[in-house]
């Protein structure tokens, strides 16, 4: 079996991958980047719109022209980008077992940063198996990457901001956009994206959910319901759409896979999506030399996950000795204080108590270790 | 419920308190923004990419943005560079009896000069008839065209977009 040794592995080429491997090159470590898809960038290259947040975020900038610029930076760098490379496991010692070019490799590195994103939720209800019924993610990667319009007539399940979105990029791409339903009484997502949806003449229906999908062969129509404060139809209250597809965006979940499998402590923090890695400011886990960043340590969004990233580059480049203690702790200060500006107000409060939560839970978790 | 957080539209009150929302005295001098962000989420270009200092959000980057109707000269780079497309810009005084209103749009196709096309609400409800009197799409607006439209006078208030044209 080949063996490859690098100083610092990143499994992940999306918003937060990207970014780490930038900070950590830049301190002069020799980095290696993996990921199972054929063009790296993440979820980045799907978000044709401009992001909010600030000027030192990149605000009013689209999606894809921020992964391009990532892009350059990174290959700019000297990192090596491995694509087409999946890690298909961790062993507790965070040495990687990859299929890369068809060979089996195990990549031995002195420190390793997961920042694997997170995965979408599904939702079951008669007919949910039907073909027209998918992701909202899974759409946008359709229209946005491979350009094929999934249906003609959609009903999105969700009103966050990913079916917020997603509803509007499927219109730009030539759809048509029934209603958004939403079993909570209220818009989850941001006024300003629900505010261009509803100036597009599209119902957005609060306290309504999918009853069941209509069809044989694939999806002909969709019957939704009025719910109940306990989420439960209210009969009397069904109408049928004459939807070819349904797309869900209830919720993403980190993908904590190779995680579990080295042994290191999660935490359930229900707002950012199940269970999510232990980790302590330098965004390293319970398993020494091993890093997290993203939204595999709980569900955000990519400024956020680009934040991360660079934390974590940074710290893994502390620990190996390239980047001197008092600097990497300016830098980090930056990094957080740019964190806590998209994790403030109405919307970014809630993960900012979130993410002290976890910390929270690392610091117990690492008190009792002292203790015993 | 009304409200921004029930029905993606700012109710009444919530438009009356919005601080990017101009007065009426501004609106009767012309061209000027009118900026119709209502929750506090972490957002400033329009402050940043203003340069009459005609809309700030301050420090803190949660804060709803304020319009100074005096600093406005109605230039609309404000427009293309809300993430939320939130933004318009509303001339009052384009004629005797009609105010034009710039808006963003993303869609495909463009509307051309000189089109008739129906104007829509907040709702997305078509209010009165609307004539494109002029379409921007320049490369500092990435990607967003900003729409000029026509509207009889009194319907400056409530219309913000065109019905989108069905694709042939």
């Amino acid at each position: 079996m080949k063996i490859k040794e690098t100083d610092i592995a990143i499994v992940g080429a999306g918003a937060a991958g990207l970014t780490a491997a930038i900070e950590a090159r830049r301190a002069g470590a020799q980095v290696l980047v993996l990921d199972e898809n054929r063009l790296p960038g993440g979820q980045l290259f799907k978000q044709i719109h401009k992001f909010f947040g600030s000027h030192e975020h990149r605000a009013g900038t689209r999606g894809f022209q921020i992964g391009r610029d990532l892009l350059k930076e990174v290959e700019q760098s000297g990192a090596e980008v491995w694509l087409n490379t999946v890690v298909y496991g961790m062993e507790p010692d965070t040495s990687l077992g990859v299929i890369h070019e068809d060979q089996n490799t195990v990549i031995k590195a002195k420190k390793v940063i997961v920042a694997t994103g997170a995965k979408e939720n599904y939702m079951a209800f008669p007919g949910s198996t039907l073909p027209g019924v998918m992701g909202a993610g899974a759409a946008q990667t359709m229209i946005n990457v491979n350009r094929v319009l999934p249906g003609e007539r959609i009903v999105m399940v969700g009103s966050g901001n990913v079916g917020l979105i997603v509803s509007y990029q499927l219109m730009q791409a030539g759809a048509e956009v029934l209603a958004i339903v939403e079993g909570a009484p209220f818009i989850g997502g941001y006024g300003v994206h629900a505010g261009k949806i509803r100036r597009a003449g599209v119902p957005i229906l609060v306290s309504h959910t999918v009853t069941r999908a209509i069809g044989t062969e694939q999806v002909e129509a969709v019957e939704i319901a009025e719910v109940d404060s306990k989420f439960r139809p209210i009969p009397g209250t069904e109408q049928v759409l004459e939807a070819d597809t349904v797309c869900l965006a209830v919720g993403l979940n980190p993908m904590t896979e190779l995680l579990w499998l080295t042994g290191c402590k999660f935490t359930f923090i229900p707002a950012f999506g199940g269970h999510v890695p232990m980790h302590d400011a330098h965004m390293e886990t319970t398993v020494p030399g091993l890093y997290v960043a993203g939204d595999v340590t709980g569900v955000e969004e990519a400024s956020s996950a680009m934040e991360e990233g660079r934390l974590a580059g940074i710290s893994a480049a502390e620990s190996l000795g390239l980047i001197p203690r008092e600097e990497a702790k300016e830098r980090r200060g930056e990094v957080i204080r740019r964190l806590n500006v998209l994790r403030s107000g109405a919307f970014g409060e809630g993960r900012r108590r979130s993410k002290e939560q976890q910390l929270k839970a690392m610091e117990a978790f690492q008190a009792e270790g002292d203790r015993t | 419920m009304t409200g921004v957080k029930y029905t993606g539209i700012p109710s009444k009150e919530e438009l009356e308190n919005c601080p990017g929302v101009p007065d009426a005295e501004r609106l009767e001098k012309g061209r000027v923004a009118c900026v119709e962000c209502v929750q506090e989420i972490p957002c400033n270009p329009c402050e940043s990419i203003c340069r009459f200092g005609a809309i700030t959000v301050g420090e803190q980057i949660t804060s709803l943005p304020v319009l100074h109707g005096e600093k406005c000269t109605g230039c609309g780079l404000c427009v293309a560079n809300c993430p939320g497309l939130a933004i318009t810009i509303l001339d009052l005084n384009y004629s005797e009896t009609r105010a034009t209103v710039d808006f963003p749009f993303e869609y495909l196709p463009l509307p051309e000069e000189g089109d008739e096309v129906e104007a829509v609400g907040r709702d997305g409800a078509v209010i009165c008839p609307g004539t494109i009197v002029k379409v921007t799409k320049i490369s500092a607006y990435a990607g967003t065209a900003v729409i000029r439209m026509a509207i009889p006078k009194e319907h400056v208030m409530t219309v913000r977009s065109m019905k989108r044209p069905k694709r042939s």
